[in-house]
């Protein structure tokens, strides 16, 4: 009989591990941890619309105060868990209180990485969470030159809202083309050239330096000797996993918090999204991702086994899918490419910005990636799902 | 139950297309379309997901 239920994070996952509680019948006492005061709220909106101004930081929010009577949490916000007894089932709290369990579901999620040696001071800033978005919007608002350090998804998001806000834009990236680790070189050229297009000055294969400046940021100095003004430093260069709270639990920590495809780190423990190494049947092992999607499904996923218990459980098979909006283009991606898999254009093109790729490696299409065309994608998810052959997915187009 | 979806809000992810396939369709217009907007209880479960997988919040149940 499970009484009492904890959910360690009350950020995506942690949240919607909560409602797929409720919604299948689980009517005991449902404690929601998060170490931040806000109530949950979305990242996606930070980077875009929050930055941009065309939303206030309100807007994120997934439930409106009122809105979580219906899930009866015991919801405890602005509160650090600190450690896990997994023999005990008790989470330790700061402060000393404790919250036992029957399940407990970890959804720590992941911080941001700073520049190594830098001295914080005004200026310099990193783009995670809420609080992050708005002290950043409040920096935007007075700004004229902006510098971003490294040229993932979210400095290339934070690239295009600061050019809407028509600011000077410069980004350093350490790679060559940025996001070609992902993308490929041919797609990931093709974005970096929107970039320049949109008048973005993006510096690659360089390093910053220095951070100039002693209260406030005044610019950053790159490896190729070239410096540059900049009223606001915004660091961009990867998350780290929430793990360190769980050392000496026992649980295994290498990298995340790693689980079987049941989404089990321990008997009765479980973890999901950004914080979780979970089996993946489709990737044949167990990847950290750090997308929005995988976050949901793993919280559902969690969920769901929490409730059914071992012997009922389902093992987590899902296919990874992660988009970016930045100017007018939708880039969305299905699936897991390397560098080396061949990549064929097989709808619009380059030239315009708009078009569908797959990706080949044998005999197989592993991933897809679409620029502005939604509806491809969902044909092509299908397809990955179901393990698709490369001819097949060909001539698929071909008939479409 | 009662399944609408703020086209306003649809992003075209397409994700409830692939969970409820019973429920949501890409139409050829490229818009979203609600094939059945009270189906049955047995894909309460998967209109349940339906809903927590939308990236924008686009779908909601009234009872």
């Amino acid at each position: 009989m499970l009484r009492r239920i904890v959910i360690v994070g009350a950020s995506l996952a942690g949240l919607r591990a909560a409602e797929t509680l409720r919604d299948r019948g689980f009517d005991g006492v449902l404690t929601l941890i998060g170490e931040e005061s806000h109530r949950p709220y979305d990242r996606p909106p930070l980077s875009k619309q929050v930055l941009q101004g065309t939303w206030e930081p309100e807007q994120t929010f997934f439930h409106k105060k009122d809105g979580y009577d219906a899930l009866a949490l015991d919801m405890r916000l602005g509160v650090r868990a600190t450690s896990v007894d997994v023999r005990a089932r008790r989470v330790t709290l700061a402060g000393g209180t404790f919250a036992d369990y029957d399940r407990l579901i970890i959804a720590t999620g992941a911080r941001v990485r700073t520049l190594p040696g830098t001295a914080s001071r005004a200026g310099l800033l990193v783009l995670r969470g809420l609080d992050d978005a708005i002290a950043l919007r409040q920096e935007l608002m007075h700004a004229r030159r902006v510098a971003i350090v490294g040229a993932g998804f979210i400095g290339l998001e934070v690239a295009a809202s600061c050019r809407a806000r028509g600011l000077h834009v410069t980004v350093i990236e350490s790679l060559p083309v940025p996001l070609s680790p992902i993308l490929g070189r041919t797609l990931s050229e093709m974005i970096a050239a929107m970039h320049r297009d949109h008048s973005v000055d993006l510096r690659t294969g360089v390093a910053v330096t220095d951070v100039f400046g002693e209260s406030r940021v005044t610019g950053i100095s790159l490896s190729d000797g070239s410096r540059i003004h900049a009223d606001v430093v915004v660091v961009g260069i990867g998350v780290t996993p929430n793990i360190e709270w769980l050392e000496g639990s026992g649980l295994t920590l290498d990298n995340g918090i790693v689980c079987n495809g049941y989404g089990e780190a321990a008997p009765h423990v479980y973890a999901a999204g950004d914080v979780a190494r979970v089996a993946n049947r489709w990737h044949g092992d167990s990847p950290r991702i750090e997308h929005w999607t995988n976050a949901v499904e793993q919280a559902v996923h969690a969920a769901e086994n929490a409730l059914a218990g071992p012997a009922a459980g389902t093992s987590f098979s899902s296919v990874p899918y992660f988009w970016s909006d930045q100017f007018d283009r939708k880039i969305q991606f299905i699936g897991r490419a390397r560098p080396h898999d061949e990549m064929v254009i097989v709808d619009g093109s380059l030239a315009d910005r708009r078009l569908t790729a797959l990706y080949r490696r044998g005999d197989r299409v592993v991933a897809c990636l679409t620029v502005n065309q939604p509806r491809a994608l969902i044909k092509y998810r299908k397809l990955l799902a179901g393990g698709a052959a490369w001819e097949a997915a060909i001539s698929g187009t071909a008939v479409s | 139950m009662k399944v609408v979806v703020d086209l306003n809000v649809c992003d075209l992810h397409g994700l409830c297309v692939e969970t409820a396939p019973e429920v949501f369709e890409m139409g050829d217009d490229g818009a979203l379309r609600v094939l059945n907007a009270t189906p049955p209880e047995d894909l309460r479960g998967k209109v349940d997901k339906a809903v927590r997988e939308c990236p924008t919040g686009a779908i909601s149940i009234e009872e």
